[in-house]
Protein backbone atom coordinates (compact mmCIF):
# COMPACT_ATOMS: atom_id res chain seq x y z
CA UNK A 1 0.00 0.00 0.00
CA UNK A 2 1.47 3.33 -1.04
CA UNK A 3 1.71 6.26 1.32
CA UNK A 4 0.14 9.66 0.86
CA UNK A 5 1.49 13.04 1.90
CA UNK A 6 -0.90 15.67 3.13
CA UNK A 7 -0.91 18.76 5.32
CA UNK A 8 -2.82 18.86 8.59
CA UNK A 9 -2.69 22.12 10.56
CA UNK A 10 0.38 23.28 8.55
CA UNK A 11 2.20 20.07 9.43
CA UNK A 12 3.30 17.76 6.59
CA UNK A 13 2.36 14.19 7.41
CA UNK A 14 2.42 10.88 5.60
CA UNK A 15 -0.15 8.17 6.04
CA UNK A 16 -1.10 4.95 4.22
CA UNK A 17 -3.48 5.19 1.29
CA UNK A 18 -7.12 4.50 2.13
CA UNK A 19 -6.85 5.88 5.64
CA UNK A 20 -9.26 8.56 6.82
CA UNK A 21 -8.19 12.03 7.92
CA UNK A 22 -8.98 11.17 11.55
CA UNK A 23 -6.53 8.28 11.82
CA UNK A 24 -3.86 10.09 9.77
CA UNK A 25 -4.07 12.98 12.24
CA UNK A 26 -4.19 10.86 15.40
CA UNK A 27 -1.25 8.74 14.24
CA UNK A 28 0.74 11.94 13.77
CA UNK A 29 -0.05 13.33 17.23
CA UNK A 30 -2.68 15.78 16.02
CA UNK A 31 -5.76 15.39 18.21
CA UNK A 32 -9.20 15.59 16.64
CA UNK A 33 -12.06 15.08 19.13
CA UNK A 34 -13.89 11.77 18.57
CA UNK A 35 -16.06 9.30 20.46
CA UNK A 36 -17.35 6.72 17.99
CA UNK A 37 -14.29 6.09 15.80
CA UNK A 38 -13.01 2.50 15.65
CA UNK A 39 -9.88 1.87 13.62
CA UNK A 40 -10.78 -1.65 12.51
CA UNK A 41 -14.22 -0.64 11.38
CA UNK A 42 -14.47 -0.29 7.60
CA UNK A 43 -17.78 1.59 7.66
CA UNK A 44 -17.41 4.35 10.28
CA UNK A 45 -20.56 5.05 12.29
CA UNK A 46 -19.85 8.81 12.11
CA UNK A 47 -22.47 9.28 14.78
CA UNK A 48 -20.74 11.45 17.36
CA UNK A 49 -20.26 14.44 15.01
CA UNK A 50 -17.22 15.64 16.96
CA UNK A 51 -14.50 15.14 14.34
CA UNK A 52 -15.49 17.90 11.92
CA UNK A 53 -12.55 19.41 10.04
CA UNK A 54 -12.19 21.76 7.10
CA UNK A 55 -10.57 20.59 3.89
CA UNK A 56 -9.28 23.12 1.37
CA UNK A 57 -11.46 23.09 -1.73
CA UNK A 58 -14.49 21.60 0.05
CA UNK A 59 -17.41 23.98 0.53
CA UNK A 60 -18.44 22.52 3.89
CA UNK A 61 -16.76 20.93 6.91
CA UNK A 62 -16.45 17.13 6.70
CA UNK A 63 -16.28 14.41 9.35
CA UNK A 64 -12.63 13.37 9.53
CA UNK A 65 -13.52 9.74 10.21
CA UNK A 66 -15.33 9.25 6.88
CA UNK A 67 -13.13 11.39 4.61
CA UNK A 68 -10.33 9.41 2.95
CA UNK A 69 -7.01 11.20 2.57
CA UNK A 70 -5.76 12.28 -0.85
CA UNK A 71 -2.36 13.42 -2.10
CA UNK A 72 -1.66 17.08 -1.34
CA UNK A 73 -4.82 17.48 0.77
CA UNK A 74 -4.80 20.48 3.09
CA UNK A 75 -6.71 19.94 6.32
CA UNK A 76 -7.49 22.49 9.01
CA UNK A 77 -8.70 20.96 12.27
CA UNK A 78 -9.17 24.34 13.95
CA UNK A 79 -11.45 26.07 11.42
CA UNK A 80 -14.15 28.33 12.86
CA UNK A 81 -17.02 26.56 11.10
CA UNK A 82 -15.92 23.01 11.84
CA UNK A 83 -15.19 23.82 15.48
CA UNK A 84 -18.58 25.46 15.82
CA UNK A 85 -20.28 22.29 14.56
CA UNK A 86 -18.21 20.07 16.85
CA UNK A 87 -18.86 22.33 19.84
CA UNK A 88 -22.61 22.21 19.26
CA UNK A 89 -22.56 18.41 19.00
CA UNK A 90 -20.55 18.17 22.22
CA UNK A 91 -22.76 20.63 24.07
CA UNK A 92 -25.85 18.63 23.06
CA UNK A 93 -24.21 15.46 24.40
CA UNK A 94 -23.29 17.22 27.63
CA UNK A 95 -26.83 18.57 28.02
CA UNK A 96 -28.07 15.02 28.67
CA UNK A 97 -24.96 13.79 30.48
CA UNK A 98 -24.83 13.72 34.27
CA UNK A 99 -21.69 15.78 34.85
CA UNK A 100 -20.41 14.46 38.17
CA UNK A 101 -16.80 13.81 37.24
CA UNK A 102 -15.58 13.79 40.83
CA UNK A 103 -17.57 10.61 41.52
CA UNK A 104 -17.09 9.00 38.09
CA UNK A 105 -14.71 6.09 37.55
CA UNK A 106 -13.79 7.49 34.12
CA UNK A 107 -12.58 10.81 35.56
CA UNK A 108 -9.38 11.92 33.77
CA UNK A 109 -9.61 9.10 31.22
CA UNK A 110 -12.91 10.34 29.78
CA UNK A 111 -13.11 11.24 26.11
CA UNK A 112 -15.84 13.80 26.82
CA UNK A 113 -13.53 15.67 29.17
CA UNK A 114 -10.74 15.52 26.61
CA UNK A 115 -12.95 16.79 23.78
CA UNK A 116 -14.42 19.54 25.96
CA UNK A 117 -10.98 20.75 26.97
CA UNK A 118 -9.80 20.71 23.36
CA UNK A 119 -12.84 22.55 22.03
CA UNK A 120 -13.00 25.02 24.91
CA UNK A 121 -16.45 23.87 26.03
CA UNK A 122 -17.41 23.92 29.70
CA UNK A 123 -18.62 20.54 31.00
CA UNK A 124 -21.53 22.27 32.70
CA UNK A 125 -22.55 24.02 29.51
CA UNK A 126 -25.40 26.49 29.90
CA UNK A 127 -26.24 26.79 26.21
CA UNK A 128 -28.83 24.01 26.24
CA UNK A 129 -31.36 23.09 28.87
CA UNK A 130 -30.23 20.10 30.91
CA UNK A 131 -32.33 17.04 30.12
CA UNK A 132 -31.20 13.84 31.84
CA UNK A 133 -32.42 10.35 31.00
CA UNK A 134 -32.81 9.23 34.63
CA UNK A 135 -32.64 5.51 33.90
CA UNK A 136 -31.81 2.85 36.50
CA UNK A 137 -28.18 1.72 36.79
CA UNK A 138 -27.57 -1.92 35.83
CA UNK A 139 -25.21 -3.63 38.29
CA UNK A 140 -26.42 -7.16 37.51
CA UNK A 141 -23.06 -8.25 36.16
CA UNK A 142 -20.70 -9.56 38.83
CA UNK A 143 -17.76 -7.58 37.47
CA UNK A 144 -19.00 -4.41 35.77
CA UNK A 145 -21.60 -1.66 36.08
CA UNK A 146 -23.60 -0.20 33.22
CA UNK A 147 -24.95 3.31 33.73
CA UNK A 148 -27.14 4.19 30.71
CA UNK A 149 -27.36 7.80 31.88
CA UNK A 150 -23.68 8.37 31.16
CA UNK A 151 -23.82 6.64 27.77
CA UNK A 152 -23.09 8.85 24.75
CA UNK A 153 -24.44 6.26 22.25
CA UNK A 154 -21.13 6.02 20.40
CA UNK A 155 -21.87 2.36 19.63
CA UNK A 156 -18.36 1.10 20.36
CA UNK A 157 -19.50 -1.53 22.86
CA UNK A 158 -22.29 -2.69 20.53
CA UNK A 159 -19.81 -3.06 17.68
CA UNK A 160 -17.31 -4.93 19.85
CA UNK A 161 -19.94 -7.27 21.30
CA UNK A 162 -21.15 -8.16 17.79
CA UNK A 163 -17.60 -8.40 16.39
CA UNK A 164 -16.77 -10.99 19.07
CA UNK A 165 -19.86 -12.95 18.05
CA UNK A 166 -21.58 -12.51 21.42
CA UNK A 167 -24.28 -10.01 20.53
CA UNK A 168 -25.51 -9.49 24.07
CA UNK A 169 -26.04 -5.74 23.78
CA UNK A 170 -27.42 -3.47 21.08
CA UNK A 171 -29.37 -0.30 20.46
CA UNK A 172 -33.07 -0.09 21.20
CA UNK A 173 -35.78 2.55 20.87
CA UNK A 174 -35.49 5.79 18.97
CA UNK A 175 -34.82 9.48 19.48
CA UNK A 176 -34.18 10.61 23.05
CA UNK A 177 -35.22 7.15 24.34
CA UNK A 178 -32.47 5.45 22.34
CA UNK A 179 -30.23 3.40 24.56
CA UNK A 180 -27.84 0.48 24.66
CA UNK A 181 -29.56 -2.50 26.23
CA UNK A 182 -29.88 -6.25 26.08
CA UNK A 183 -32.84 -8.26 24.72
CA UNK A 184 -36.18 -7.07 26.15
CA UNK A 185 -34.31 -4.67 28.42
CA UNK A 186 -33.35 -7.48 30.77
CA UNK A 187 -30.38 -6.88 33.08
CA UNK A 188 -27.08 -7.54 31.28
CA UNK A 189 -26.13 -10.08 33.93
CA UNK A 190 -29.09 -12.24 32.85
CA UNK A 191 -28.38 -11.93 29.12
CA UNK A 192 -25.97 -14.04 27.08
CA UNK A 193 -23.11 -11.71 28.11
CA UNK A 194 -20.02 -13.77 28.93
CA UNK A 195 -18.33 -11.08 31.05
CA UNK A 196 -15.39 -10.65 28.65
CA UNK A 197 -15.14 -6.97 29.66
CA UNK A 198 -14.28 -5.87 26.11
CA UNK A 199 -17.17 -3.37 26.17
CA UNK A 200 -15.83 -1.93 29.41
CA UNK A 201 -12.37 -1.39 27.98
CA UNK A 202 -13.68 0.23 24.78
CA UNK A 203 -16.19 2.59 26.45
CA UNK A 204 -14.90 6.17 25.97
CA UNK A 205 -16.85 7.50 28.97
CA UNK A 206 -17.98 6.18 32.35
CA UNK A 207 -21.05 4.28 31.16
CA UNK A 208 -19.39 0.87 31.42
CA UNK A 209 -16.92 0.54 34.26
CA UNK A 210 -15.32 -2.34 36.13
CA UNK A 211 -16.68 -2.83 39.63
CA UNK A 212 -13.16 -2.90 41.03
CA UNK A 213 -12.64 0.69 39.84
CA UNK A 214 -15.65 2.11 41.63
CA UNK B 1 -36.85 1.30 29.73
CA UNK B 2 -37.95 -2.25 30.30
CA UNK B 3 -41.00 -3.68 28.67
CA UNK B 4 -43.24 -6.06 30.56
CA UNK B 5 -45.99 -7.19 28.22
CA UNK B 6 -48.85 -9.14 29.85
CA UNK B 7 -48.03 -12.82 29.98
CA UNK B 8 -48.50 -14.64 26.69
CA UNK B 9 -51.71 -16.70 26.45
CA UNK B 10 -51.86 -20.36 25.40
CA UNK B 11 -53.67 -19.38 22.22
CA UNK B 12 -50.97 -16.84 21.30
CA UNK B 13 -48.24 -19.33 22.11
CA UNK B 14 -49.90 -21.71 19.66
CA UNK B 15 -49.88 -19.03 16.98
CA UNK B 16 -46.19 -18.34 17.67
CA UNK B 17 -45.29 -22.04 17.35
CA UNK B 18 -47.34 -22.35 14.17
CA UNK B 19 -45.70 -19.27 12.65
CA UNK B 20 -42.19 -20.42 13.57
CA UNK B 21 -42.73 -23.91 12.22
CA UNK B 22 -43.92 -22.56 8.85
CA UNK B 23 -41.41 -19.70 8.57
CA UNK B 24 -39.06 -21.88 6.53
CA UNK B 25 -41.50 -22.30 3.67
CA UNK B 26 -42.20 -18.58 3.24
CA UNK B 27 -38.87 -16.92 3.93
CA UNK B 28 -35.21 -17.58 3.21
CA UNK B 29 -32.62 -17.19 5.95
CA UNK B 30 -31.43 -13.75 4.88
CA UNK B 31 -31.02 -10.89 7.28
CA UNK B 32 -32.78 -8.57 4.83
CA UNK B 33 -35.95 -10.61 5.44
CA UNK B 34 -36.09 -9.51 9.06
CA UNK B 35 -38.68 -6.74 8.61
CA UNK B 36 -41.00 -8.74 6.30
CA UNK B 37 -40.83 -11.67 8.76
CA UNK B 38 -41.67 -9.39 11.70
CA UNK B 39 -44.58 -7.87 9.79
CA UNK B 40 -45.94 -11.30 8.93
CA UNK B 41 -45.49 -12.50 12.51
CA UNK B 42 -47.37 -9.48 13.83
CA UNK B 43 -50.17 -10.07 11.32
CA UNK B 44 -50.56 -13.65 12.48
CA UNK B 45 -50.06 -13.21 16.22
CA UNK B 46 -51.37 -9.68 16.74
CA UNK B 47 -48.16 -8.41 18.31
CA UNK B 48 -44.54 -9.50 18.76
CA UNK B 49 -44.13 -11.49 21.98
CA UNK B 50 -40.60 -12.23 23.17
CA UNK B 51 -41.01 -15.89 22.19
CA UNK B 52 -41.62 -14.87 18.56
CA UNK B 53 -38.65 -12.50 18.45
CA UNK B 54 -36.35 -15.16 19.91
CA UNK B 55 -37.57 -17.70 17.35
CA UNK B 56 -37.05 -15.29 14.46
CA UNK B 57 -33.52 -14.47 15.69
CA UNK B 58 -32.74 -18.18 15.81
CA UNK B 59 -34.17 -18.71 12.30
CA UNK B 60 -32.06 -15.91 10.80
CA UNK B 61 -29.05 -16.83 12.95
CA UNK B 62 -28.63 -13.29 14.27
CA UNK B 63 -28.32 -12.08 17.89
CA UNK B 64 -31.67 -11.65 19.73
CA UNK B 65 -30.81 -8.05 20.43
CA UNK B 66 -30.69 -7.22 16.69
CA UNK B 67 -34.34 -8.27 16.35
CA UNK B 68 -35.22 -6.30 19.46
CA UNK B 69 -33.41 -3.21 18.05
CA UNK B 70 -35.53 -3.23 14.90
CA UNK B 71 -38.80 -3.95 16.75
CA UNK B 72 -38.28 -1.08 19.19
CA UNK B 73 -37.16 1.31 16.44
CA UNK B 74 -40.25 1.17 14.24
CA UNK B 75 -43.64 2.34 15.47
CA UNK B 76 -45.41 -0.26 13.31
CA UNK B 77 -44.18 -3.06 15.57
CA UNK B 78 -45.85 -3.63 18.89
CA UNK B 79 -44.36 -5.41 21.89
CA UNK B 80 -47.69 -5.46 23.68
CA UNK B 81 -50.85 -7.39 22.78
CA UNK B 82 -53.81 -5.34 21.62
CA UNK B 83 -56.29 -4.71 24.45
CA UNK B 84 -60.04 -5.26 24.22
CA UNK B 85 -60.39 -1.51 23.74
CA UNK B 86 -57.80 0.65 22.03
CA UNK B 87 -57.24 4.16 23.33
CA UNK B 88 -55.56 6.59 20.95
CA UNK B 89 -54.72 10.00 22.30
CA UNK B 90 -54.35 12.61 19.57
CA UNK B 91 -51.08 14.52 19.63
CA UNK B 92 -51.69 16.56 16.49
CA UNK B 93 -50.98 20.30 16.54
CA UNK B 94 -54.45 21.44 17.68
CA UNK B 95 -54.72 18.70 20.32
CA UNK B 96 -51.19 19.40 21.50
CA UNK B 97 -52.06 23.09 21.96
CA UNK B 98 -55.35 22.08 23.57
CA UNK B 99 -53.53 20.08 26.25
CA UNK B 100 -52.98 16.68 24.60
CA UNK B 101 -50.12 15.85 26.95
CA UNK B 102 -52.32 16.54 29.99
CA UNK B 103 -54.92 14.12 28.58
CA UNK B 104 -52.22 11.55 27.87
CA UNK B 105 -50.99 11.85 31.45
CA UNK B 106 -54.55 11.37 32.72
CA UNK B 107 -54.92 8.12 30.73
CA UNK B 108 -51.51 6.89 31.86
CA UNK B 109 -52.32 7.62 35.49
CA UNK B 110 -55.78 6.06 35.41
CA UNK B 111 -54.76 2.93 33.49
CA UNK B 112 -51.42 2.59 35.27
CA UNK B 113 -49.58 1.98 32.01
CA UNK B 114 -47.28 3.92 29.75
CA UNK B 115 -47.70 4.82 26.10
CA UNK B 116 -47.66 1.75 23.83
CA UNK B 117 -48.50 -0.62 26.69
CA UNK B 118 -51.47 -2.82 27.56
CA UNK B 119 -53.14 -3.17 30.95
CA UNK B 120 -52.40 -6.52 32.67
CA UNK B 121 -56.09 -7.53 32.34
CA UNK B 122 -55.83 -6.78 28.59
CA UNK B 123 -58.83 -4.45 28.71
CA UNK B 124 -57.08 -1.36 27.30
CA UNK B 125 -54.05 -0.48 25.24
CA UNK B 126 -52.77 3.06 25.07
CA UNK B 127 -51.03 4.88 22.23
CA UNK B 128 -50.83 8.25 20.53
CA UNK B 129 -52.06 9.22 17.09
CA UNK B 130 -50.78 12.11 14.99
CA UNK B 131 -54.08 13.68 13.86
CA UNK B 132 -57.58 12.30 13.32
CA UNK B 133 -58.91 15.25 11.32
CA UNK B 134 -61.39 16.83 13.72
CA UNK B 135 -59.23 19.55 15.20
CA UNK B 136 -62.25 21.65 16.20
CA UNK B 137 -62.96 19.02 18.87
CA UNK B 138 -59.47 19.22 20.39
CA UNK B 139 -58.23 17.64 22.55
CA UNK B 140 -59.39 14.36 21.05
CA UNK B 141 -59.12 10.71 22.11
CA UNK B 142 -60.22 7.90 19.80
CA UNK B 143 -61.58 4.87 21.66
CA UNK B 144 -61.88 1.88 19.37
CA UNK B 145 -63.54 3.55 16.33
CA UNK B 146 -65.30 6.30 18.24
CA UNK B 147 -63.92 9.84 18.41
CA UNK B 148 -64.34 11.57 21.78
CA UNK B 149 -63.84 15.34 21.63
CA UNK B 150 -63.15 18.04 24.21
CA UNK B 151 -61.59 15.53 26.56
CA UNK B 152 -60.60 16.57 30.08
CA UNK B 153 -59.07 14.49 32.88
CA UNK B 154 -62.55 14.26 34.43
CA UNK B 155 -63.94 12.95 31.14
CA UNK B 156 -61.22 10.29 31.19
CA UNK B 157 -62.51 9.16 34.59
CA UNK B 158 -66.06 9.24 33.27
CA UNK B 159 -65.27 7.13 30.21
CA UNK B 160 -63.44 4.55 32.29
CA UNK B 161 -66.32 4.45 34.76
CA UNK B 162 -68.65 3.73 31.83
CA UNK B 163 -66.57 0.70 30.85
CA UNK B 164 -66.42 -0.43 34.47
CA UNK B 165 -70.23 -0.37 34.75
CA UNK B 166 -70.56 -2.14 31.40
CA UNK B 167 -68.23 -4.87 32.59
CA UNK B 168 -70.16 -5.25 35.85
CA UNK B 169 -73.40 -5.68 33.92
CA UNK B 170 -71.79 -8.27 31.66
CA UNK B 171 -70.51 -10.31 34.58
CA UNK B 172 -73.89 -10.11 36.30
CA UNK B 173 -75.86 -11.24 33.25
CA UNK B 174 -73.50 -14.10 32.47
Amino acid sequence: MSSITLTIDNKKVTAPEGQSILWAALDNDIYIPNLCAIRERTDPAASCRLCFVEVEGKPMPVTACTEPITEGMVVNTKGTESQSLARTALELLLASHPVDCGHCAANNSCELQKAAKHLGVKLNTKRYRKLLKELPIDDSSPIFIYDPNKCVLCGKCVWKCHELGIGAIGFAYRGFDRMVTSFAGQPIGQSNCNQCMECVSICPVGALVAKENT
Amino acid sequence: MTDFPPEITKEEMGKVSLFLSNINSTFSKERSNLIPILQEAQNRIGYLPHEAMLGIAEFLDIPDIDVYSVVTFYNQFRLNPPGKHSIRVCMGTACHVGGGTVIMDAWKRRLGIDKRQTTPDREFDLDTVACVGCCAMAPVTVIDEEVQGKISPTRVDGILLGYQIERKKESQSS
